[in-house]
């Protein structure tokens, strides 16, 4: 159970927002809405154990955010896909794998076959287009164990069937027991999902 | 792998993929030292009395110049915010990059030194110790280097500042490499300038990752 207890965030002069608390449980789905600047992505930040809240507690059962076993649970994918542009995307994917647990050679390829990127496994990642980057990156989450998943606009540059794909990792993770939070403007055809207007 | 291994692993191929960056500082390092003869005097006793400073000089500009490339693309493509969420040591995660530095400069500036030696006429025993103090203290440029660097990152076109940042934390460096080479050729003792290069190397390797790794979670914020 994920325990976030008034919560506040600001950002120089701005308090984004204040007295945050909500509980999620395992098999929830969080939707983040929010009008540009309402601070979905500081949120995000936060409870990844990047940016440091003002005020509150965030617990995943008795561990605090930061901790080994919180930051051992986590999955987080921002803006950025964490991807260099001179590796390839096996490469790519093996270290960002290896962060989160151990990563084997055939489990690689196969992640990149389901995010439909069969035969790019050596083509360097800035020959990419931007919608093939976001799916290197998100073929991390068909590997992750981690029980909490935390996703900044995951959709964005992705076509249709991708966002359908992501969407179907989500239920699918969820459905496992596991917890996912994520933040979009587009509409999510997600069912079960809680939404957390900001 | 290892995940410190496979960091270390990853900056060697990304460096070797783009491997101007990794030649530029080096080019520099010999072509700066091959103007000296040309600017100064070809003299013999002249160049072998300035070759141990010119060369210690040179090496540190050179590190200097290669700083800039430690962190700024994995803070630009994100890999620096997965390396803080990860539950792995950030300081170590660091190290491992640091260490990747210094293969790609501090190494090849020790193996370039006997032949830039060679050039400005110093002697053998000269370019042994010469060698032996790039070898104690190249690892201290990358470590003392990568603290400066961490905390530039977020700032773009950063380069003046990293100098003013660094170059001070440099000269304590500089100045015993320097003397220990002079020292050598004047056939005296070198012990304290070598036990002062290793106890810059030994605290710089205990604060530096960690310094480092606060500095990058504050630049992320």
């Amino acid at each position: 159970m994920l325990k976030i207890n008034n919560l506040s965030c600001q950002k120089g002069y701005n308090l984004l927002f204040s007295h945050l608390s909500f509980e999620l449980h395992s098999g929830d789905i969080l939707r983040i809405t929010g009008t540009n600047g309402s601070g979905k992505t500081s949120l995000l930040k936060i409870l990844a154990g990047l940016n440091v809240q003002e005020q509150g507690t965030i617990f995943l059962k008795d561990c605090p955010v930061k901790s080994e076993d919180y930051q051992r649970a986590i999955f987080y994918l921002g803006h950025l896909s964490a991807l260099s542009a001179e590796l390839s995307c096996l490469e790519n994917l093996r270290f960002l794998t290896t962060l989160n647990q151990s990563a084997e050679q055939p489990l690689l390829i196969n992640a990149l076959k389901q995010v439909g990127l069969e035969g790019y496994e050596n083509e360097i990642c800035a020959k990419l287009s931007a919608g093939q980057k976001r799916r290197v990156a998100l073929a991390g989450l068909t590997l992750s164990k981690a029980k909490i998943w935390l996703l900044d606009e995951p959709f964005t540059a992705l076509d249709p069937q991708g966002v359908e794909m992501v969407e179907r990792y989500i239920t699918q993770h969820c459905e496992q027991g596991g917890m996912c939070l994520f933040t979009t403007h587009q509409n999510s055809a997600l069912k079960n999902q809680q939404v957390l207007a900001l | 792998m290892n995940i410190y291994l496979q960091t270390l692993t990853r900056d060697l191929h990304s460096a070797i993929r783009n491997l101007s960056s990794v030649l530029n500082p080096l080019l520099f390092f010999i072509i700066s030292i091959s103007l000296f003869p040309l600017a100064i005097s070809p003299e013999a006793s002249m160049l072998s009395q300035i070759a141990a400073g010119i060369i210690w000089v040179a090496s540190m500009l050179a590190v200097l110049l290669s700083l800039n490339t430690l962190f700024h693309n994995d803070f630009d493509n994100g890999v620096l915010e997965q390396m803080v969420v990860s539950h792995h040591s950030l300081p170590l995660l660091i190290l491992s990059k640091i260490v990747a530095h210094w293969l790609l400069t501090g190494v090849p500036i020790i193996l370039l030194s006997p032949l830039l030696g060679v050039l400005l006429f110093l002697d053998n025993e000269s370019i042994k110790v010469l060698m032996l103090t790039l070898l104690l203290a190249t690892p201290s440029l990358s470590l003392i280097g990568a603290i400066g660097a961490s905390l530039i990152v977020s700032i773009k076109n950063s380069g003046m500042l990293l100098s003013l940042l660094i170059l001070p934390l440099y000269i304590p460096i500089l100045i015993f490499a320097s003397s220990a080479v002079s020292q050598a050729q004047s056939g005296l003792e070198i012990d304290a300038q070598l036990y002062f290069l290793a106890t810059i190397l030994v605290v710089s390797l205990m604060l530096a990752p960690f310094i480092s790794a606060l500095s990058l979670k504050i630049s992320l914020e």
